[in-house]
């Protein structure tokens, strides 16, 4: 069992500023047992925002919008804390970006019961292309260890859904994207995942470490409990910034000319009708104006 | 040299619609940069698709095939992928943002040290720069991407881009590219694909979609209409719908599901909460029935029927059998 001391070791190492009592250190040396997760956690505007674009077009109005953990990054967290549960011990870190408001994020998720959190803040940042993200979530992943990364598919401010394959490139790890269900191995050297494919289910098999983006399905994650909150104040939130990683970023990509959609305006309504009659007015109108029939 | 490069998806035994889009979006930009159009097709036994891609304007089709890529992995035709796009020297790459595309086009891009304009709905140039247009926040606003590097890499929304027939070469060049099977992937245990031919939420052309005004989980009436209205069409499902346990997770449209753009979408008993309207707000036409009259879906609705859908829907299904029978 030379491995299991070693993650022991480590484990120590690593927990060492919670865990001092020998009792808990006991408990650890019995075996291999952790499974370490990185949970990557973006803060976004509430899916009840009214979006509103600045009128030079650079970008969106942030006044007065209420952020919240992306919904898939929360399935994330879930996904990371029942794997815990099950194994009867691991770690979970929530690893967020961004400005100071992101640390409310990773506050919510140590309150559902995560264990630290990690906080890169840095104006370099501000409106980083998902390479430049991965490269700084690659970074602080080099510096931890971790058997799975969670990531969400994509996150619903700006939709593009590709940091978490980006990240396992840049680390050189299996991606198992848009994840419906995961089961650790006993072993804990390998995953089993269900994921959306077009039209279906896959079940893929994966070596850890690996890299997993939580799709909806995956779970239904939990609210803070008050006890959680309150715990979640003495939880410890690394703050790093980009010198601190070694990482300069260089944008990939960049965005502009932000617009409105078109506006949809209300059309034909029909009220009142008995329902053969308004069947038949609409349909007809699909057929000879709307022409989509 | 190839400027544009297309990936081609393969599915169930045929190229994919998407496929087609890209290459007469690819054709568009190279004509106006003045280049050739490549197609790329991964694993074993793609040459006889090369004809029907050179019917949209592909000039030449590069097939990569090798052991591991008998199914798709995302490490091995990721590496397949840029070893073309090397190859070749492509400048613009274009992929689907469909499920595939989603996890294929991110892993390329990073292995040539970029990242993807993901999900767009229409290109322009800027001289030779791709300028691609796409939603955010589920369409609740658009905003205009570009690469600052080479090559610039693209996925777009299927279903949105105009197929355009030009008839050109098409011709086959098989590439050798050496797949390092070594690198650590996931290994492919079960695929499960539902074999009746439902099309998905994102390619569907009409989706018949049921909220919280179903009222439980039987949805035969959503079904039956979508059976009669043929292959393309689909049934989908809201949030409130979905979290009650009543329809899948991959029926769900909007913010937190698929954001759709069918040319016909019909709410049934959708109120029409901000995130939905924004999943499906692009659709082409939209039909709302509700009891409500003060449903906010009726703002975005071409035909607003008020009324109870239990009474309506038989009807309209019988109206749509009368006129698709004709």
């Amino acid at each position: 069992m030379i491995k299991a001391c070693k993650d022991a070791n480590e484990a120590l190492a690593r927990f060492k500023d919670l865990f001092v009592k020998p009792v808990f250190s006991g408990f650890i040396l019995k075996g291999d047992f952790t499974v370490k997760s990185l949970v990557c956690l973006k803060q976004v505007p509430d899916t009840e925002t009214q979006i509103k674009v600045m009128p030079d077009g650079s970008g969106i109005v942030t006044d007065g919008i209420k952020y919240v953990i992306n919904p898939y990054d929360e399935f994330s967290v879930e996904e990371a804390l029942r794997i815990k549960e099950k194994m009867k011990a691991g770690d979970v870190t929530i690893l967020g970006l961004g400005p100071d408001r992101v640390v409310e994020a990773i506050r919510t998720a140590l309150a559902m019961g995560a264990d630290k959190g990690i906080h890169v803040s840095d104006d370099a940042l501000l409106q980083a292309d998902p390479y430049c993200v991965a490269e700084v979530l690659a970074a602080v992943a080099k510096q931890t260890e971790f058997d799975i990364i969670f990531c969400g598919h994509r996150a619903i401010d700006d939709d593009l859904g590709e940091t978490g394959a980006i990240l396992a490139e840049l680390l050189q790890i299996p991606q198992v994207t848009l994840v419906t269900k995961i089961e650790v191995a006993a072993d804990k050297k390998s995953v089993t995942c269900e994921r959306d494919v077009e039209g279906g289910k896959e079940v893929v098999e994966s070596p850890l470490p690996c890299v997993v983006t939580s799709q909806k399905g995956l779970n239904e994650p939990r609210y803070a409990s008050l006890p959680g909150i309150m715990k979640a104040k003495k939880k410890p939130v690394d703050k790093k910034s980009l010198g601190d990683l070694g990482v300069t970023i260089e944008a990939k990509l960049k965005c502009a000319n932000f617009t409105m959609p078109p506006e949809r305006k209300a059309g034909q309504k029909f009220e009142g009708m008995e329902p053969a009659d308004v069947a038949k007015t609409v349909v007809g109108l699909l057929r000879t104006e709307a022409k989509v029939i | 040299m190839s400027k544009v490069l297309i990936y081609g998806e393969v599915k169930s035994g045929k190229l994919k619609k998407s496929a087609f889009e890209l290459a007469s979006e690819g054709r568009r930009i190279a004509d106006a940069l003045g280049g050739e159009v490549g197609a790329v097709l991964i694993g074993p036994d793609t040459e006889k698709y090369a004809a029907e891609l050179a019917k949209y304007g592909v000039d030449k089709v590069f097939l990569v095939d090798g052991p591991v890529l008998e199914t798709y992995n995302s490490e091995y035709f990721a590496q397949a992928m840029a070893g073309v796009i090397k190859e070749k020297n492509s400048e613009i790459v274009l992929f689907s943002h469909s499920m595939q595309g989603k996890d294929l086009a991110p892993r390329t891009a990073a292995k040539l040290g970029t990242a993807v304009i993901a999900d767009c709905v229409s290109f322009r140039l800027d001289g030779t720069t791709l300028v691609g247009r796409r939603p955010m926040y589920a369409g609740k606003c658009f905003s205009e991407w570009s690469a600052t590097g080479t090559p610039q890499i693209a996925s777009a929304r299927p279903n949105v881009l105009e197929t355009a027939e030009v008839a050109k070469a098409g011709a086959v060049e098989k590439i050798t590219v050496e797949i390092d099977s070594s690198r650590a992937t996931y290994s492919t245990k079960e695929l499960n694909l539902d074999t009746s031919g439902k099309v998905d939420l994102t390619e569907a052309e009409i989706i018949v979609s049921g909220g919280r005004g179903m009222g439980g989980n039987d949805y035969t009436l959503l079904e039956e209409m979508a059976g009669t209205l043929g292959s393309r069409a689909t049934v989908g499902a809201s949030r409130a719908a979905v979290d009650a346990g009543w329809r899948s997770h991959s029926d769900q449209v909007g913010q937190t599901g698929k954001t759709v753009t069918p040319n016909l979408y019909i709410a049934c008993g959708i109120s029409g909460s901000i995130q939905h309207l924004a999943g499906m707000g692009s659709s082409k036409v939209i039909v709302a029935i509700n009891k409500d009259t003060e449903a906010p879906i009726f703002t975005k609705a071409d035909y607003g029927i008020v009324g109870d859908l239990f009474k309506i829907l038989p009807e309209f299904n019988k109206e749509l059998k009368a006129l698709l029978s004709e």
